[in-house]
């Protein structure tokens, strides 16, 4: 919204708003598009009440469960979480079988093309809003590029509760995952498993539902021991 | 043809756990509770036997029911257990005469010198294999019955049973006064100071040390093998094996060979290495234990060191300085910084264990400047529990003709990623955790399974074993001898502080 808008809407003086909007902006309740200059809900409005959970402290929470994953699907699992503009590993397991696997935690990964990422981009307003104007790289032939079709794909995130990556950020491999929800209900995380696309797709390139299932289940423990659906 | 399961139990120090697991060695279902802790006085800490029965009435039968299965389908149930807790009960009335005496407890501090006297510690060590430290039961035992003269005499008469917790389920689960078994397994009683290593069979030496009469001491049984059938909380589940809880964990990491190592980090921490059939005496402060001993076979031994603080550090430094405000930040705190800055914390809380054991060594914090920050102070911390399990590990190999060629890890630090990479890093050794979180209940299952003939052998079991992550050491060799001559330096102060 524009400062004029605003102020009209208070019926307050425009440099008394913007001294109000200044203060709400330093403490993070409030965004200033910099382009045009209007005025945004901040990101830290929608999590007030709620301290942004540590992401060693995520992995803690989440270990056995993230595990278990792993275990049920014999594949590599990991958990995310959108902090300081990027998509951000905080536990990884490795896939079953032998040769040498390092552990990724604490890097990123990409979230325009990524499954966890795509998750975080459709449920995290923060996530959303740092792609705002940015071009989205092309990764491989499949990565979405176009906003139009990324947002269409989004909101079928949103509908169907899981998103899939298939030969978005490397050819060959493709991931699943599941948005992970605070006591509150807002998306704190994205789990997920990654693999070559024989093992994670059926024969039409599609992710196989009974993988999407376990990733589900899995989002949905974690969820609970955060508090998703507990009363306080 | 209905499914068939296997069942352990396992006793712990805060809670009691039952879990089902299936052939493939996967967790179906989990019931567990809480019991409390008494503290009656600083350093004493005592469980109520009877709380934890009840518990155990309980959570059976919701293991079973929760996974949808019958007694019939449990091919065994194997019990684990917190480890040297003393308990000594009426065999009449099946009452307990006094609260178990927990492990931690140190009560017996007194105690120990006049056993020294009765009977040289190095002896102590020679027959048992353990220092003459406040940990195990036979002190415990000789402090109860002192305590209150008219056990001793009912001792004497055959009156009063002793058990360590095992043997208190063992009883109580095959009938109790109506016909329980008075049973305990190699594992268990290598901890009790009462056991010849050699013979396994109590030790008349030690007996008298400790005053205890032979009459009140279970029968000592191989770990897996028979220990009769349940009658409550359920009837007719075969007890099939056995096992203290760290030898447990090592079994249900695998770890069934000679040069096999694990380390559970928890509260405190415990590594056990594999030594085979081979008894080795440790020059280097090790305890010598019994790992597991199957029916008709020769025991495995292994080499245990502890720490005994390492969670606890981080916990400590959570509810006592608020330097964080959860375990987890320590790792977010110290990943601020790129060393110690200079700093070393050593927790000698209630001394140092192995390879020290100096009981009068202090904690200290040392090299402070004031560059010296919240980040470098948390990084000191992790770094205590790294260095500690170096110099346990430095010790075995020097003990043991079997260097250790990975660290098998396990217990709620393991979700600390740094320190996994420390410990990597200060062993020069990969540290490898394992998918299966339960290792100590896993490992009951695996010997009760084994017992059963539920699984054939033990190389079976290994392909259940999956890798869940991996940390490579990567540190410049000098920098890290550079840094373990600090940390020597800081024990060293650590023990002078206290003498």
């Amino acid at each position: 919204m524009a400062l004029g808008q605003l102020a009209g809407a208070l019926g307050l003086a425009k440099g008394t708003v913007h001294g109000l909007l200044r203060t709400l902006q330093e403490v993070g309740f409030v965004d200033q598009d910099p382009a045009s200059g209007h005025y945004l809900v901040g990101v830290d409005l929608l999590h007030l009440g709620s301290v942004s959970l540590d992401l060693n402290e995520l992995r803690s929470i989440s270990l056995n469960w993230v595990d278990t994953l792993a275990a049920r699907t014999g594949e590599e699992a990991r958990i995310a979480a959108y902090r300081g503009g990027e998509v951000v590993i905080a536990h990884h397991v490795f896939r079953a079988g032998p040769g040498a696997q390092v552990i990724d935690t604490g890097s990123v990964v990409p979230l325009h093309a990524s499954a966890l990422g795509k998750v975080l981009l459709a449920y995290d307003p923060g996530a959303a809003r740092s792609i705002v104007g940015r071009t989205l790289d092309p990764l491989t032939f499949r990565t979405v590029t176009d906003r139009p079709q990324l947002v269409r794909e989004l909101a079928d995130v949103r509908d169907a509760g899981w998103a899939a990556s298939v030969e978005e950020v490397e050819p060959e491999l493709a991931g699943i995952a599941a948005p992970v929800r605070d006591r509150g209900g807002y998306v704190v995380a994205a789990v997920g498993v990654d693999g070559p696309v024989e093992r994670i797709c059926d024969a039409r390139l599609g992710p196989r539902a009974d993988l999407v299932d376990h990733v589900v289940r899995i989002a949905r423990s974690i969820s609970r021991v955060l508090g998703h659906g507990r009363d306080a | 043809m209905t499914a068939k399961y296997v069942a352990a139990l396992d006793q712990g120090t805060t809670s009691t756990r039952c879990m089902l697991f299936d052939r493939e060695g996967r967790m179906i279902s989990l019931a567990q509770q809480e019991h409390h802790q008494h503290y009656p006085r600083a350093g004493w800490v005592e469980h109520d036997p009877v709380e934890i029965w009840r518990i155990v009435c309980r959570i059976v039968p919701e293991a079973l029911a929760e996974a949808g299965v019958e007694p019939e389908q449990v091919v065994g149930l194997g019990i684990t257990n917190q480890r040297e807790t003393t308990v000594v009960w009426d065999r009449h009335t099946g009452k307990p005469v006094h609260n178990a005496i927990v492990w931690q407890d140190t009560r017996t501090a007194d105690v120990l010198p006049r056993i020294g006297a009765d009977l040289a510690p190095e002896e102590i060590q020679a027959r048992s294999g353990l220092p003459l430290v406040t940990y195990f039961s036979g002190p415990k035992l000789r402090w109860l019955l002192e305590h209150d003269e008219s056990l001793q005499e009912r001792a004497e008469r055959g009156d009063l049973l002793f058990g360590t917790i095992d043997t208190w389920l063992v009883w109580n689960l095959t009938g109790g006064t109506n016909g329980g078994l008075h049973v305990t397994d190699v594992t268990n009683a290598s901890r009790t100071m009462l056991m010849n290593l050699e013979t396994l069979d109590w030790d008349d030496r030690l007996l008298e040390a400790m005053q205890v009469p032979r009459i009140m001491l279970p029968e000592i049984r191989s770990t897996i093998g028979s220990f009769g059938n349940t009658v409550e909380p359920v009837g007719g589940i075969p007890l099939t094996a056995v096992i203290g809880d760290q030898q447990a964990s090592l079994f249900g990491q695998a770890g069934f060979d000679s040069g096999d190592a694990k380390c559970t980090f928890g509260t405190g921490g415990f590594l056990l290495l594999n030594t085979g059939t081979d008894l080795i005496r440790s020059q280097h402060g090790l305890i010598t234990t019994v790992a597991h001993k199957m029916e008709g076979e020769r025991p495995v031994f292994a080499l245990e060191g502890s720490i005994a603080v390492a969670g606890a550090l981080v916990q400590w430094c959570r509810d006592s300085l608020g330097l964080i405000r959860s375990a987890a930040e320590i790792e977010t705190q110290a990943l601020t910084v790129e060393d110690n800055g200079g700093c070393y914390v050593v927790p000698a809380f209630a001394g140092l264990y192995a390879p020290y054991w100096e009981t009068e060594a202090r904690g200290i914090v040392v090299g402070l400047t004031s560059y010296v920050t919240k980040g470098h102070l948390c990084r000191a911390v992790l770094e205590a529990t790294a260095w500690q399990t170096r110099e346990i590990v430095d010790a075995m190999n020097a003990d043991a003709d079997v260097p250790l060629h990975h660290l098998a890890v396990d217990g709620g630090m393991t979700a600390d990623n740094l320190l996994m990479q420390t410990i990597a890093d200060f062993l020069d050794v990969p540290v490898v955790r394992p998918m299966v979180a339960e290792t100590v209940a896993l490992g009951a299952a695996y010997a009760a399974g084994l017992g059963a003939g539920y699984w054939p052998d033990r190389r079976g079991l290994r392909r259940h074993w999956r890798r869940a992550a991996e940390w490579q050491p990567a540190m410049d060799p000098r920098l890290r001898d550079a840094e373990l001559a600090n940390w020597r330096r800081a024990v060293e102060l650590a023990i002078a502080w206290g003498a």
